[in-house]
Parts: C-alpha cells; sequence; structure tokens
C-alpha cells in the first residue's frame, strides 16, 4: 500500500474538489484526492466526443435496457445514448424519496463538472443580505467585498467568457471575450432595454467555455459537444484545468474507486484524523490520515458522509450539533417559461453551433419592483431559427416535400426561468435504515419539496416570461409550467449550512466545521441560501478562499 | 440542433406531439422485445415507403440511408408493445396492396392518400388513441434521414468543427439548414 498519511485528504473530484486540490497542491501540500467512481482521463477517455447522430445505434435515444436500469435519470434529459455511463447508474446507488426528488449524480472522476451548464455568475449583495433583509434562516457571514477577490482568482483561471454589462445585480467579473448574441437576440435585447427603460435587461449567457485559449487549453470550437467531454479542453473541468494544475506540482494522490465512508474524528483533540474508504471495486477498508480535510463529495452526498462519522459522539453525525445538518436543502426551480415565433430575418442564419444562450438577470423585488413572494428568478433562453423540418410544406409526400423540409425555419425565441428556492429546515434529508445501495452502505432518504414561495414566484415566472417576449414583438408567445420539482436544476445546495453561530449553522465563515475545524465543506452544502444564479462560480470561490484559509491556520499551527 | 430539438421539429412538421416522444422524454417502459420481429423483406418494404416519402432527387434519398431498417430498431427497442403493434399491423396492410408493384408515381399519389388518412385521423382521434400508423412510419422516416450520416452531410449542410460562431450570417433561400 502506498503513502497512508497525507497533509491534506480531499473527498471528492468535481468543479470544488479539483479547485481544493489544485489550491492545497500548490501551495504545497501533500494530497490525496479521493473520488467513489472511475476515471476518466481527459480526451483518452471521452469516448463520444467525435460521434454524430449517425454514430449511435438509436440515434441518440434511450433504450428500454437504459431504461430499467436508471428510473430516475429517465426523468429528464441526462438519460441517453450520448451521455449514457456519464450519470449514475440509479439500480446500484438508490436512494429514497418521501417526495418526488429528481437526483441527477455524476460518480467519476471530474464528477458533474464534466457534466454541467457551465454558466457563471458572481452573487452580488443583495443575495448575500437577502436572509437577513427578510429575516428568514440565517444570515451568510460574508459580503460581495470579501469573495470579490476570489471571485477574480477563479475566473481568471477557469476562464469565463461574457460581457461586461455593468449592472449592480450581477456583477462584472475578469472576463475572456463574449459569444455573439444572434440577429434576433440582438433585436429582443434591443426592444426590452427601450420597453422597460433599462430595468430589465438581456445579455449573453457568461460561461465557462474559452473564447481565447488560455495555457494550455484551446479555444471553443463551437461543436456544442460539451457534455461528451471536449477534446479540446475549451470549457472547464477539472479534467482540462484543475486537476493538470494540481498533478503538475508532483503533490497529488488520486484515487478512484474509493468511497469514503466516514471522517475520523477524534475527540480529545477535536480534530478530524482521516478517512476511512471503501474500495469500490474490491470492497476492501483503507485507512488515510490527514491534517486536514477537504469535503467536496457534492451536497447530499457530503451530509451523507457527515452523518455517518463521528456518530460516537454525536448521534447525528459530526457536524450535526446544531441541528442543521442535512436540511435547508435548495436547489434552483425550473422548467417554467414562454416562446414564440419571430418575424423577418429570412435572409439571416447562423454559423457554428454556441453552447451558450442569453440571460435575463433577476429584476423582481429590487428598487420599485415589488412582488408577493421574496427573492426572484432570472431567465435562459435563446433566439435561433429553426432547423430542418421547421417548414410546413404544401407537399407532404414527395420530392418538393424533401426539398422544402431541409431548408431552415422560421426564427423562434424562448426563455425559461431559473428561480431562487428559500432555505427551509423542512426540506432535508436522513439516513434511511431500510435501502441499501450496491456495497451494502445505507443510504439517503430525501425529504424536500418546492414551498408557497417557490410556488407563487412560478406564475411571475411564466407570465413575465409571455409579457416581455410580447412586450418585444415576438408573435405567438406560448408559456408553459412543467416539472415544478426538486433537484431538476440540479444545484442542489444547503445541507450544511454556513453561518455566524454554532448553534444554527454548520460550519463557519471559512468553511469550517464549528465541531471540527480542520474539516472543510466547500461545495454546495455550505451554501446559506441560493440566489437565483448558477452556482458553481460562488463554489469555487469559497473553495480558493477556503484553502487559503485552512494552510495559513495550518502555518500558524491552529489545526 | 440536439436531439430533442430534432424530434420537435418533426413533431411540429406532423402538427402535434410525436409519437414516442412520451417516450423518449418521460421513458419508454415498453418490452415488445420477441413479439417485434421484421424481415429483410419488411426493412426492404420500409426502404421503398420512406424512398417515396423522400425521394432521391440531385440528392440522396431515404434508402440510401437505409432508413427502412432504422425505423425497425426503433420500433423494436423504444416502441411500447401496443405502439409496436399498430406499426405492424400498418405495415401488413400495407404489404397486402399493390405498393410494390406501383410505379413511383403511383406509389406517391398511395403515399400522400394515406398521408391524409392519417393526418384526418389525427386530427380526430381521443389523446389516450395510439396515433395512425402511416404517422409512425413518416415521423421515423424523417427523423432517421436527417439524422443519418446520409441525410446530414449530402442533403443538409454539416460542419463537422465549425471553430467560429456568428450570429447573423447572409441566408439565400434554398440553401439547406445545418444538419448539427
Amino acid at each position: 500500500m502506498a503513502e497512508q498519511n497525507f497533509d491534506a485528504i480531499v473527498i471528492g473530484s468535481g468543479i470544488s474538489g479539483g479547485w481544493a486540490a489544485k489550491e492545497l497542491t500548490e501551495k504545497g501540500l501533500k494530497v490525496l484526492m479521493l473520488e467513489r467512481g472511475r476515471n476518466i482521463e481527459h480526451v483518452k477517455d471521452y469516448v463520444n466526443a467525435n460521434k454524430e447522430a449517425w454514430d449511435y445505434p438509436h440515434h441518440g435515444r434511450k433504450t428500454q435496457e437504459m431504461i430499467a436500469q436508471n428510473p430516475v435519470l429517465d426523468r429528464d434529459y441526462p438519460l441517453n445514448e450520448q451521455t449514457y455511463g456519464m450519470w449514475v447508474n440509479d439500480k446500484e446507488s438508490p436512494y429514497v424519496e418521501v417526495k418526488r426528488y429528481d437526483w441527477f449524480r455524476g460518480y467519476h472522476v471530474g464528477g458533474r463538472s464534466l457534466l454541467w451548464g457551465r454558466q457563471s455568475y458572481r452573487w452580488s449583495d443583495l443575495d448575500f443580505e437577502a436572509n437577513a433583509k427578510d429575516g428568514i434562516a440565517v444570515d451568510w457571514p460574508v459580503r460581495y467585498k470579501e469573495i470579490e477577490p476570489w471571485y477574480d482568482y477563479v475566473e481568471r483561471f477557469a476562464g469565463i467568457s461574457g460581457n461586461r454589462d455593468g449592472l449592480s445585480v450581477l456583477p462584472d467579473g475578469q472576463f475572456l471575450p463574449p459569444m455573439e448574441m444572434t440577429c434576433v437576440e440582438k433585436d429582443v435585447a434591443k426592444r426590452l432595454q427601450e420597453y422597460y427603460k433599462g430595468q430589465r435587461a438581456m445579455i449573453i449567457g457568461r460561461t465557462a467555455n474559452l473564447t481565447k485559449e488560455i495555457e494550455g487549453r484551446s479555444a471553443c470550437q463551437f461543436r456544442n459537444k460539451c457534455w461528451l467531454g471536449c477534446p479540446f479542453g475549451a470549457y472547464f473541468s477539472t479534467q482540462s484545468s484543475t486537476l493538470p494544475a494540481a498533478m503538475k506540482t508532483g503533490n497529488l494522490t488520486l484515487r478512484p474507486w474509493s468511497i469514503v465512508t466516514k471522517i475520523l474524528y477524534d475527540k480529545d483533540t477535536k480534530r478530524a484524523t482521516g478517512v476511512e474508504v471503501l474500495d469500490a471495486e474490491t470492497n476492501k477498508t483503507y485507512v488515510y490520515k490527514s491534517k486536514i480535510v477537504f469535503l467536496n463529495a457534492s451536497t447530499l452526498n457530503s451530509a451523507w458522509i457527515l452523518m455517518n462519522s463521528a456518530t460516537d459522539v454525536w448521534e447525528g453525525g459530526l457536524g450535526s450539533s446544531s441541528g442543521e445538518l442535512g436540511h435547508n436543502i435548495m436547489d434552483h426551480h425550473l422548467g417554467v417559461g414562454a416562446g414564440g415565433r419571430v418575424e423577418g430575418y429570412e435572409d439571416k442564419y447562423t454559423f457554428g453551433r454556441r453552447a451558450n444562450g442569453i440571460y435575463i438577470p433577476r429584476y423582481q423585488n429590487i428598487g420599485n419592483d415589488k412582488r408577493d413572494y421574496l427573492r426572484g428568478f432570472g431567465y435562459q433562453g435563446s433566439g435561433n431559427r429553426g432547423g430542418w423540418g421547421s417548414n410546413v410544406a404544401e407537399a407532404t409526400i414527395g420530392a418538393a416535400f424533401k426539398e422544402a423540409i431541409s431548408e431552415p425555419g422560421g426564427w423562434s425565441m424562448g426563455i425559461m426561468g431559473f428561480g431562487e428556492v428559500l432555505p427551509d429546515h423542512k426540506n432535508f434529508v436522513t439516513l434511511d435504515k431500510t435501502v441499501k445501495d450496491k456495497w451494502g452502505l445505507n443510504v439517503l432518504k430525501i425529504d424536500a419539496e418546492l414551498k408557497e414561495n417557490e410556488l407563487k414566484m412560478r406564475k411571475d415566472m411564466q407570465a413575465d416570461a409571455i409579457e416581455m417576449l410580447t412586450n418585444a414583438g415576438v408573435k405567438d408567445v406560448r408559456g408553459y409550467d412543467a416539472n415544478g420539482v426538486l433537484g431538476r436544476g440540479i444545484h442542489e445546495m444547503g445541507s450544511a449550512r454556513m453561518g455566524a453561530d454554532p448553534k444554527t449553522s454548520v460550519v463557519n465563515k471559512h468553511n469550517q466545521i464549528w465541531d471540527a475545524p480542520n474539516v472543510f465543506v466547500t461545495d454546495g452544502s455550505f451554501m446559506t441560501s441560493a440566489a437565483c444564479v448558477n452556482p458553481s462560480l460562488t463554489y469555487m470561490a469559497f473553495t480558493a478562499r477556503a484553502v487559503d484559509f485552512a494552510v495559513s491556520e495550518l502555518k500558524k499551527g491552529n489545526l | 440542433m440536439n436531439r430533442r430539438e430534432a424530434l420537435s421539429s418533426v413533431a411540429l412538421l406532423l402538427g402535434g406531439t410525436i409519437l414516442g416522444s412520451q417516450a423518449f422524454l418521460s421513458g419508454c417502459k415498453s418490452t415488445a422485445g420477441d413479439a417485434v420481429a421484421f424481415t429483410p423483406e419488411d426493412i426492404a418494404f420500409l426502404n421503398e415507403v420512406a424512398e417515396t416519402i423522400l425521394p432521391k432527387t440531385d440528392t440522396p434519398g431515404a434508402k440510401e440511408a437505409n432508413v427502412g431498417e432504422f425505423m425497425t430498431v426503433i420500433v423494436k427497442d423504444c416502441y411500447k408493445p401496443e405502439e409496436a403493434k399498430v406499426f405492424m399491423e400498418g405495415l401488413s396492410k400495407l404489404k397486402g396492396t399493390n405498393f410494390m408493384k406501383a410505379s413511383a408515381e403511383e406509389r406517391t399519389k398511395m403515399l400522400t392518400e394515406l398521408d391524409a388518412e392519417a393526418k384526418a385521423f389525427q386530427e380526430k382521434k381521443k389523446p389516450e388513441e395510439l396515433p395512425h400508423y402511416f404517422r409512425m412510419m413518416k415521423e421515423l422516416t424523417l427523423w432517421g434521414f436527417f439524422t443519418s450520416e446520409v441525410g446530414a452531410t449530402k442533403v443538409l449542410r454539416y460542419v463537422a468543427v465549425p471553430g467560429k460562431f456568428e450570429g447573423c450570417t447572409e441566408y439565400k433561400k434554398g440553401d439547406k439548414a445545418w444538419a448539427t
């Protein structure tokens, strides 16, 4: 057996785990990064990266066999022939739903950093101050000013393309050049700007796709195949970005197939001493020791690990003394919006496949805009020309029909809301006592749902979408509201929330568990509230900041 | 265009929800399995049907992409048993006509009439009723062909690695749509 003692252990290899490993190793620590699933090597293991529809037996469509194995994935887009094997097999890793909760997981090196939507937005003080102003949950112990330099830091490395829009609700960052809007998007943006007199904006999406090459990574080739793994390394993932940086230091050991079953805790020193690992291939148990532990197993699984740790001291597990561990589960609620036809532009088209769209930042409950619910939502969307099959031809069969439907159709514009979910103690996970996974381990039981505030908000998410598109001149605008279910945002957050008081929060402002200061939780678990923007950039910033603090504390002998 | 968009554009064209999109989006629970079996003759026949819907012009037609075989793969693997049954019965019915012996013009006329029949059926059927078999065939032909290598690269326009994105380029009537 290789070295069993490390300076630091990072549990999980996704977006935040990759960042923890990079930062820790670059600061000279010997680090073990544990990943519960298989290894995926950059480029080499992106087996479908260059395939087209015709290279798949079912042209991408899921088969009965796939559905039988993956009843949860089957609920949305993750189950398909292209990304098969990249999302967790439900049968091997079940969970219990008290209420429907769609949990889409990626158990492999890189985690969901290979599968994410890449939209990257900063929070503002509107978000950090929200809980305090509304008097709900607990206040964030940090404000934008403290996190701003860390946003700068992670954006420069990750590579975020975007436009400097000068909006206070969505602070500008260290952007690579923005992608271009389509003619229709430009037109709609201009009309919205005029109609709402600058109170609502439509901007190009800010995305972790490179529009200029940066060290060791090529610029985006506009193939729109990010989810298959990018052979150009053109979007931010553990594999393309943080892992090579960490490897370069010579300080990283990566161990796939390593399910962390518990964090080992010494009640005399009140410190974690390492972790226990179940080898997912051999079922053998190993112990690894370290001075500090970074917990980045993803929000719900990090809660699971903590609940299974130090149970001889706290029945509810490590970090449970506040009674908040596993509670306040949040996501972003979506699947509601509107779309319609855009007239004109018959002599315009697009070139290339842009894996990005437009964004309408939150404008509700800001200034004079008052709603009958708290917080708000933003929209993602796009304005595109219809592809083959869009033209309703006069002939229904034959040569003329074939010609007509192989030409592009008209333009359309659609937007879909991403709404903030409030932290609620009653949305929570616990350990289930009956169901076991493939490895005989206990599993999570999820009891969470959209509540009144979100349901009210959804009405506006649809109505505002219809109103705005109509006011922007879009025709035949139709709204929709489908699948208001937690989990579908794949932005789970909040299971070990940050706060200023150990009685009401699990981690402090440096992401340290109050009950074990050498354990840092920097995945979505620590989120005290959810905001309405995509969260990964914020995890990156807090992770880099927490590592900086952890290493300085370690040097001072405080850990 | 992604796969979901590809399917929905077929649905748009056919004026309604796509068959099997329920299966596609929310799960096809079927185990049509062994009950659904196609012979080489069936595949050849379906290729002729597909070719009539999307014939060879100055660009290849559906037969060149072997859309007939693709139809059988999807019906076997993704259709619910009751949907597969409608498809199989429709296939038998169509095979019972003089379609194979008919000239290209006659075939076009036959399928144009069948298409009208399918459309009329779709318009007045109850939501829980299964679609007309010819709707299934037409839908699978369009989707199968335009996502095939032949359809995508020789009929539509395809660029594997665009290298850039331009949001507002010139378009001339007659230019084909991008395949992906």
